[in-house]
């Protein structure tokens, strides 16, 4: 869209031959509604949030949500496959009423094979409830709760709607618990990346010189190595008597001090391309100081591209994470990850058997997918003005 | 365009000093060292020659002097061949990176070729015939390769491949010619192996490819350079091919620089899940092991090989850019 | 009468906007006669591009609607209307019989094809001949366009070539195969113009020698009247009045091509009026004597091996300013005069020399000090406006924020009075108070021009340095704002120092020229006598090439 057909023209004064006004926007938005307008009609993005809303919902209320303990062993239920799920049952009289459950296991053994097999038990009915008192837990370390959003009566009963593990641990409650660890290790990870991001392209923007040119060649480096050696290499150095949480620290660390360079590279571009800006020149004449330029005109321009940048830089962490707890060298079990899950699915025989193992990886896939889609939407919009280039 | 080689040699052999300093850095990142731990092995097993045997070995590497003796040390023995001795494997490290050398780079290259090859022709149509069905296609593929880790695939098609035959593909060669010298049917036995981790590496590698070379092919149909030969009369298809795709590849030759790292990456993954016997599974096992003489020159190794692939891809660039090659731009 | 070469009827021309087509080319009728010049005039947005690249079939993404083109040859009539845009038939056409030339001669060549390439391609599309008999037309071609040397010219790419000589390689190539009819889309207009006094010439010579019909689409009424055997006017996708050079700029029937003769006429260098007479009397003392000021771009590049490649932009430049009086800076682009006045207000650093200003409180300062301006408030009296409406204006901010910033900054004001300053100077530039909330997108380019002259009030100015500040508008609006620009001066007792490319713009509002070449203030003088009597060869080139305003007095074409 040309600029000249966006515009209200009311001054008649400068239009002797003025066109009919094209229909026209009021003139008055703020620099967020526009983005948000333009946002929204990017339908992927915004299913994307959604989607990406609900998973870091999950994330947070994992201790409700998950049904099972997700470090309880069942001996009894290896490899237990996904229950069949059924909404309605038939009651008493013979017709159909909404009671959730699902069918219990029957064993069968393979003769020749020598294997046991779960089945579905169709008489066995295992109903499901609402916030039934069950296992104990730990809400956000803070307080102790009992009853969880669904869950089956009886201590006897099992519940695994996503299968089991190796050790009979439900697969769902880990997937839960798992979305805590990876989500928010791409958060922490380019919270870190982010101001390290920055702080260092803004120095090497603002700065330029020799200041510049030695920080350019750091990021030309790190970005001309292959990151995965070097990310296990760091990982892989790490002490093995380290707590989870101080293994957990130390891998965003890790993350970030690769991952910072995309952002610190859109942070000195955007500087660079704003220092020369017009309305900066005209900023300083008017008597701004650096803060002010910085602050009251040159950030606004580009918090925007700065929050569409690191959308599309978190997936590089949640793929890094996996990458690497899958190989071992990440994140190490009692932790759950979505990584540390799919390890279990690392050798072929199990995978043969328990195909459910890949359950973590299409949640990975999805996670990434919204947001590659609410990072491109957010580029999209995250310049209404289209004041550059 | 002298001084734009002479430039970019430069460049590389700064940036490749950098990575032995990284390396090194890392080898010398875990508490306590090899030689320590090598010692308890030792006496563990009873060998009482334990404690002058760790003097020894302090001694020869200059374990007793500061980082940067120490580095250099290290440095030095890198040019003249000496990579190190790995104490789990009981080798020299250039003995083990030799043996698998050959096959690691075959696979790499196989695996940029056939992305390659994939990649343009996909790009070059989707921007041509934007929003069509193969478009479509093309950004769905795309999507799948942006989304799905290397791993992830792998072991999908790992075990798709089981569920439908029943043979449990990995490694690149069956038993009977693991160890064979090449024949007709080893290169045969190879080729059944090798789609696996191409296909993987490929598809991770090629959406960014595509993704970058539709971006920049749909700015270059815009341009006024294209409606001036489209007013002397040429036929869409060839004036296509010949004027904005030309222009579309220069970005795209550049491109390789960032790419490859991120390939490399992915290809290092996919052999260690599919159990390559490339050099990728001994980093992972070196680096379990703490066997860190051997990760760190792995490291720089495959780091070096990626800069080489940049280096490459720059004096291509050089060479299709004729703003390069007369001096107008360094 | 002849036939003519091309005959027009009732073109529309549309383009899909969703489900439905709105037209931008409404019912345009004419025709071209062989040998001819049609001049086709409207400001952007018009329908002229659009209408001439529907002859040739290269309208995508638009359509013709409706209407009729007909192309008459000694082989007979062919209708372009009726066939289709990549039709064999139609691409024999292109390029062959109809030639184009385009605006921006560095996009319009490919970057990475020699000339020589892209103009054999178009000689072996047409023709039927060896590589070795095209690559000699292809020089031939060249030579015919004035390039020098053209069998090394030939293998050279477009960005080894100057603006003047991409253009001339631009007109070689489309006139390669010798068509009949030139459409020359705005040839000249990124360009100087003493190289676009050149380029006209070229063409009115090649014309001649070709015997072609020429289409020539431009918004420059001083361009038409220079080369124009007949003109057409188009206004808003319509065309208005089509009729000889002649009856059109002495007769003009449409209001709107009235219009256009008016505000290209109150510019032209040659009228007699200026500001001259009125020259205020000088004060003891100048408001700005710059003395000897030097400036050079150094570009390092290299990490290890560094190099500094340098640009020497000001050399010496003297020149003062008195009060009250409008000093114009003129020059080709890269002459340095946009360097020279970002260098006075400290957006760039200068390496030597001294700007004396003398403050309203009559204590002198330098400017050229780092850091003069804000150090001693001078920010408040030396006040500057851009050239770009557009990137002027933070568009993150509401027009009142942007008035009031340097109000802020100042800090004198309590919160309410700087609201209602803000409203006057709105009223003051002539937009109403109610625009205030607006953000700058919602303007025009001469409603910025104006808030950004809004800006330049709102902390009582002296001195204001516009630098091309009207060469981004239109015609009729450019007049609006230089009037403007006067009555602030009557009003405030301003000065001003005025930088722009076009002579008779700067003439019209300036006491006194200088002249900038390649770095050197070559000439400085009274405006009448630098555009009367310029002593420099340079001076009187630049006012050479100046095109007329009457198709009687053509000034850079030799009337036949």
């Amino acid at each position: 869209m040309s600029r000249d057909q966006d515009m209200t023209r009311t001054d008649t004064a400068d239009f002797e031959f003025a066109p009919p006004a094209p229909v026209a926007v009021s003139g008055t938005e703020t620099q967020a509604q526009l983005i948000w307008r333009a946002f929204r009609r990017h339908k992927l993005a915004m299913v994307s949030l959604v989607v990406l809303g609900l998973l870091y919902f999950v994330a947070l209320f994992a201790e409700v949500l998950a049904p099972n303990d997700p470090h309880e062993v069942n001996a009894r239920y290896t490899y237990a496959p996904p229950q069949e799920f059924r909404l309605f049952d038939r009651d008493e009289d013979g017709g159909w009423a909404f009671r959730p459950h699902v069918l219990g296991y029957k064993v069968e053994v393979d003769q020749v094979a020598l294997r046991r097999s779960f089945v579905p038990d169709p008489d066995k009915k295992i109903y499901i409830h609402l916030f039934p008192r069950t296992h104990e837990t730990r809400m956000w370390g803070l307080f102790t709760i009992d009853r969880h959003l669904i869950g089956v009566d009886g201590r006897r009963e099992v519940l695994f709607l996503m299968g089991s593990d190796r050790l009979g641990r439900d697969l769902l409650s880990r997937l839960i618990y798992g979305a805590r660890i990876t989500l928010s290790i791409g958060l922490a990870g380019i919270v870190i990346s982010l101001l390290m991001g920055v702080i260092i392209g803004g120095v090497s923007g603002y700065y330029g010189g020799l200041v510049d040119n030695v920080i350019q060649r750091i990021i030309e480096f790190i970005r001309s190595i292959p990151p995965i050696p070097l990310w296990m290499g760091f990982a892989a150095a790490l002490p093995r008597d380290w707590s989870a949480l101080q293994n957990y620290f130390a891998i965003t660390l890790i993350l970030s001090l690769i991952g910072w360079t995309e952002l610190a590279r859109v942070v000195r571009s955007r500087f660079l391309s704003l220092k020369s800006e017009d309305y900066v020149s005209a900023a300083r004449l008017d008597g701004a100081g650096d803060f002010r330029i910085i602050w009251r005109h040159m950030l606004p321009a580009f918090t925007s591209h700065i929050i569409a940048t690191a959308t599309l830089a978190i997936p590089g962490m949640i793929l890094a994470e996996t990458a690497l707890s899958f190989l071992g060298l990440g994140l190490q079990s009692p932790v759950i990850s979505w990584g540390v899950l799919l390890q279990e699915a690392q050798n072929l025989r199990a995978l043969a058997d328990a195909p459910w193992l890949l359950f973590p990886g299409a949640f990975i896939v999805v996670t990434i997918l919204a947001m590659n889609f609410l990072g491109d939407g957010l580029r999209d919009a995250a310049d209404p003005y289209g004041d550059t280039q | 365009m002298l001084q734009f080689i002479a430039n970019r040699i430069l460049t590389m052999i700064g940036m490749t000093l950098m990575l032995s300093f990284v390396c090194f850095f890392i080898i010398q990142l875990p508490p306590g060292d090899v030689i320590s731990a090598y010692a308890a092995e030792l006496a563990a097993a009873g060998d009482s020659s334990g404690g002058q045997m760790e003097e020894m070995l302090r001694e020869r590497y200059g374990l007793n002097q500061p980082f940067v003796v120490q580095y250099l040390k290290w440095l030095r023995n890198l040019l003249v061949g000496d990579l190190g001795y790995s104490f789990n494997l009981s080798k020299p490290v250039s003995e083990i990176i030799e043996s698998r050398i050959g096959i690691s780079l075959l696979v790499e290259m196989l695996a940029i070729t056939v992305l390659w090859a994939i990649a343009v022709p996909i790009g070059i149509y989707s921007a041509v015939r934007r929003y069509s069905v193969g478009d479509m296609f093309a950004t769905v593929f795309g999507f799948i390769g942006l989304a799905v880790p290397n791993f992830l695939l792998a072991l999908l098609i790992m075990y798709l491949v089981y569920v439908f035959t029943g043979t449990a593909v990995e490694g690149l060669f069956s038993a009977e010619y693991a160890n064979a010298r090449w024949s007709l049917g080893r290169i045969l036995d190879f080729l059944s192996h090798v789609w696996i981790p191409v296909v993987v590496i490929a598809t991770g590698g090629a959406a960014p490819i595509i993704r970058v070379l539709r971006a920049n092919l749909l700015d270059e149909l815009n341009k006024p350079y294209v409606v001036t030969a489209r007013a002397k009369g040429m036929k869409e298809s060839r004036l296509i091919m010949r004027y904005p795709v030309r222009v579309a590849m220069i970005p795209l030759v550049a491109t390789v620089g960032w790419v490859l790292p991120t390939i490399i990456s992915s290809s290092i993954v996919t052999a260690i899940v599919l159990n390559l016997p490339t050099l990728s599974p001994i980093l992972l096992r070196s680096l379990l092991s703490q066997d860190m003489h051997l990760a760190g020159a792995l490291i720089l190794f495959m780091g070096i090989l990626t800069l080489v692939g940049t280096l490459v891809s720059d004096l291509l660039l050089a060479w299709i850019d004729p703003r390069i090659r007369t001096g107008m731009a360094t | 009468m002849e036939q003519p070469v091309l005959h027009v009827s009732d073109l529309s021309v549309g383009f899909s906007v969703r489900s439905h087509v709105t037209d931008v080319v409404h019912g345009v009728s004419f025709d071209l006669h062989k040998g001819e010049t049609l001049c086709v005039v409207g400001e952007s947005g018009s329908g002229k591009s659009v209408t001439a690249r529907a002859l040739m079939r290269i309208c995508r993404p638009g359509r013709i609607t409706g209407g009729q083109i007909l192309l008459n040859g000694p082989e007979g009539t062919v209708d372009i209307t009726a066939l289709d845009d990549n039709d064999e038939a139609m691409r024999a056409i292109r390029g062959d019989r109809i030639g184009m030339v385009f605006q921006e001669p560095m996009s319009s060549l490919s970057p990475v094809h020699t000339i020589g390439a892209q103009i054999t391609e178009t000689i072996l599309l047409h023709r039927n001949m060896t590589d070795a008999a095209a690559r000699a037309e292809a020089i031939e071609s060249l030579r015919r366009v004035q390039i020098p040397d053209p069998e090394t010219a030939i293998d050279k790419y477009s960005f080894e070539f100057s603006g003047g000589m991409r253009q001339r390689a631009m007109i070689a190539m489309a006139l390669a195969c010798q068509p009949e009819i030139l459409i020359a889309d705005e040839p000249t207009t990124a360009l100087d113009v003493t190289t676009q006094a050149e380029i006209l010439r070229l063409l009115k010579r090649l014309q001649a020698e070709l015997g072609m019909a020429v289409i020539f689409i431009t918004h420059d009424m001083g361009v038409v009247a220079e080369i124009a055997d007949r003109v057409a006017v188009m206004y808003h996708g319509r065309l208005v009045e089509l009729g000889p050079a002649r009856q059109v700029f002495h007769d003009p029937q449409a209001a709107y091509t009235r219009h256009l003769i008016g505000a290209s006429s109150r510019f032209s260098i040659a009228r007699d009026h200026d500001r001259g007479g009125t020259l205020p009397p000088a004060a003891p003392k100048p408001l700005l004597e710059v003395r000897e000021l030097d400036l050079t771009f150094r570009k390092t590049t290299g990490f290890i091996r560094r190099r500094t490649k340098e640009f020497h932009a000001l050399k010496q430049v003297s020149f003062t300013l008195h009060e009250g009086e409008n000093l114009g800076i003129v020059g080709e682009s890269g002459s340095g005069k946009t360097t020279l006045v970002r260098a006075l207000v400290g957006l760039l650093n200068a390496d030597a020399g001294s700007a004396m200003y003398r403050s309203k409180d009559g204590r002198s300062f330098d400017l050229l000090e780092p850091g003069a301006l804000r150090g001693a408030g001078l920010n408040r009296e030396i006040r500057m406006v851009f050239q770009d409406p557009f990137s002027s204006l933070n568009p993150r901010m509401t027009v009142e924020q942007i008035i009031a910033e340097p109000l802020i900054l100042e800090g004198r004001l309590p919160r309410r009075e700087i609201r209602d300053k803000a409203a006057y100077l709105l009223n003051r530039v002539g937009l109403p108070q109610a625009m205030l909330t607006r953000y700058p997108h919602a303007f025009s380019g001469g409603q910025r021009q104006r808030i950004s002259i809004a800006r330049s009030l709102a902390v009582d100015p002296r001195l204001i340095i516009a630098d091309e500040a009207t060469s981004a508008l239109d015609g009729s609006i450019r007049s609006q704002i230089l009037d403007l620009l006067f009555d602030l001066q009557t009003e405030l007792g301003l000065s001003y120092i005025f930088v722009g490319h076009d002579l008779g713009v700067v003439r019209y509002f300036c006491d006194r020229i200088a002249v900038m070449h390649k770095g050197e203030l070559v000439e400085i003088d009274r405006a009448a006598r630098i555009c009367q009597q310029p002593t420099r060869d340079y001076t009187r080139n630049l006012i050479a090439a100046v095109p007329g305003t009457d198709p009687d007095h053509r000034r850079l074409i030799a009337a036949e």
